[in-house]
């Protein structure tokens, strides 16, 4: 086993024996295209407007931090700040322009739950595919299945189709699959609004349970107070680049002033 | 103290394409499970309908083809002939089909949550075997019916020209699948290629008709190069030829030029391979 100097890990900065997730000098770029149709293509073209037809917006700008073991980091920042867009390029659903994301063992994101739940499988059905989605192995599924459905407390109701579910229960039943699979870094992104107040206050026991075991977490909210609550960590975003990166009160104080 | 080795880290979202999809056979199971669960929802018929339609096409095309135009005068058991030839496009299609849309179908969990997304494509294929199966049982009961004696080089005929179809489908699925995602214009593009594609293979009539009608030169050559001919051949060689009394004329080196056909669906899988991969990384933005 080798160690790591600087001069072996060149651009990136060296990662503590504790690291999870790099960022090294991300920046991200989206090319919003309005039309391909060839007829609007061919018009624009002859009238040396073709430019027009596109436009690009920087999402992410030269980003970089380091997330280790045990961390409970918050992103903060207003809509399209760039805070989705890095849990993207984390959870590997999307690729950086610039720069490197590395992270070390697996990665479960909630960039949204219930992604990947079919409306016309049952429950138990569900449960499954989506269990197997996020990595977890047959094997795995059946030994967390009770646990799973018990977690989301409708129980009665797992055996039917999840087109019937009122819009708690399928969320309910989503987050507790994800909160099961027990991966190295879960990525949540603006999910604890899920179900009523005695369940929000499960969902954060079981992120401080995760957090306790050493995962690392990262979290997306514009709850300020509940990511104070949960977090110690907070960067946040404006227009894609990193303002602050420090305590979470600093950077719940930061946003607060600023906006 | 314990140290990190950078080689430890990957890079999220880069995965080894095809070789991942072994790697997760319990979720292909789950999503081709899935997938023929919600396509029959709430159908009185169910998987019935994939019966049905090759029935309703073998007998519109056997009436028209074999009894008006009077091909069943000239080709022995042509029912059998027939059936052999449409299971293999019917095969061909879906599974082509189904994987070039697999991506853009896809797009609610491709855009949430990374997964090796060579995954959709190979489910579509595998939703096409669970299609074909019947299919080929219906067929071999047919060829029973007219005297089946297989010798071991005929079946495995059959099973090279299964092959044949299973690796071309797979790798355009996965290259126009890609295409598909930037621009739609290739799921009607494909809609072209599969109309087609019973037209320019022997399904529906004998190879000596084509040499009698564009003699043997380059185009001919052109004609024994659609990896579907091959496939349609072989099968014909398989179900068909053991049926009847032997006497029709086989594709000369039928042998060579089906090992020819799995050499070219294999390049055509790398090269869709290569092209899944170069657009795998623009999906979730272009979804």
């Amino acid at each position: 086993m080798t160690d790591v100097t600087d001069a072996e890990a060149g651009s990136v900065t060296v990662p503590g024996p504790d690291t999870r997730i790099i960022v090294d000098n991300v920046t991200k770029r989206f090319t919003l295209r309005h039309s391909r149709s060839l007829k609007e293509l061919v018009v624009w073209t002859l009238r040396r407007r073709r430019e027009s037809l596109t436009n690009q917006f920087v999402a992410l700008h030269d980003v970089s931090f380091h997330i280790n073991d045990g961390e409970t980091v918050a992103l903060l920042g207003l809509n399209g700040s760039g805070k989705s867009t890095l849990l993207k390029l984390i959870s590997g659903v999307m690729r950086t322009d610039d720069g490197k994301v590395l992270v070390r063992g697996n990665v479960a994101g909630l960039i949204e739950v219930g992604a990947g739940f079919h409306p016309d499988l049952t429950g138990r059905e569900n449960v499954y595919l989506n269990g197997a989605i996020l990595g977890m192995t047959e094997q795995q599924i059946n030994d967390r299945f009770d646990d799973i459905v018990a977690f989301s407390e409708i129980s009665e109701f797992i055996d039917t189709e999840v087109k019937f579910y009122s819009s708690g229960m399928f969320l309910r039943l989503a987050f507790s699959v994800a909160v099961h699979t027990e991966p190295d870094i879960f990525l949540v992104d603006e999910i604890l609004a899920v179900g009523d107040e005695p369940f929000q206050k499960k969902c954060l026991a079981r992120i401080r349970e995760l957090k306790a075991a050493g995962h690392a977490l990262v979290i997306v909210s514009h709850d300020l107070n509940m990511v104070a609550d949960l977090c110690e960590r907070g960067i946040l975003l404006e227009q894609g680049k990193v303002i602050v990166d420090g305590p979470v009160d600093t950077a719940v104080a930061e946003m607060r002033s600023r906006f | 103290m314990t140290t990190v080795q950078t080689d430890e880290f990957v890079e999220p979202g880069r995965g080894a394409g095809l070789l991942d999809v072994l790697r997760r056979r319990y979720l292909v199971k789950l999503l081709v499970r899935k997938e023929l669960r919600v396509r029959y929802q709430g159908s009185v018929l169910g998987l019935f309908w994939s019966y049905l339609k090759p029935a309703v096409q073998f007998v519109v095309f056997y009436f028209a083809i074999g009894v008006f135009l009077g091909l069943s005068r000239n080709i022995d058991d042509f029912a059998v002939y027939l059936f052999s030839g449409i299971v293999a496009i019917n095969y061909f299609s879906e599974a082509f089909g189904n994987a070039t849309r697999s991506i853009v179908g896809n797009g609610a969990l491709v855009k949430k949550i990374y997964l090796p997304r060579e995954l959709f494509p190979v489910s579509s294929l595998w939703v096409a075997m669970v299609h074909l199966f019947p299919q080929v049982l219906v067929l071999i009961a047919g060829a029973l019916i007219a005297g089946w004696r297989p010798s071991i080089v005929q079946l495995g005929a059959g099973v090279l020209g299964f092959l044949v179809v299973t690796v071309f489908s797979l790798g355009l699925g996965l290259l126009f699948g890609a295409i598909n995602v930037v621009f739609r214009d290739a799921e009607n593009f494909v809609d072209l290629i599969l109309m087609i594609a019973t037209w320019i293979s022997p399904v529906l009539y004998f190879w000596t008709m084509v040499t009698e009608a564009i003699g043997t030169g380059p185009l001919w050559w052109l004609y024994q190069a659609n990896p579907l001919t091959a496939a349609v051949e072989l099968f014909h060689y398989c179900f068909w030829f053991p049926a009847t009394d032997e006497t029709a004329p086989v594709l000369p080196h039928l042998g060579w030029i089906g090992l020819g056909a799995l050499g070219l669906s294999a390049l055509v899988m790398v090269l869709g391979q290569a092209t899944f991969r170069h657009f795998d990384g623009q999906f979730a933005q272009e979804l």
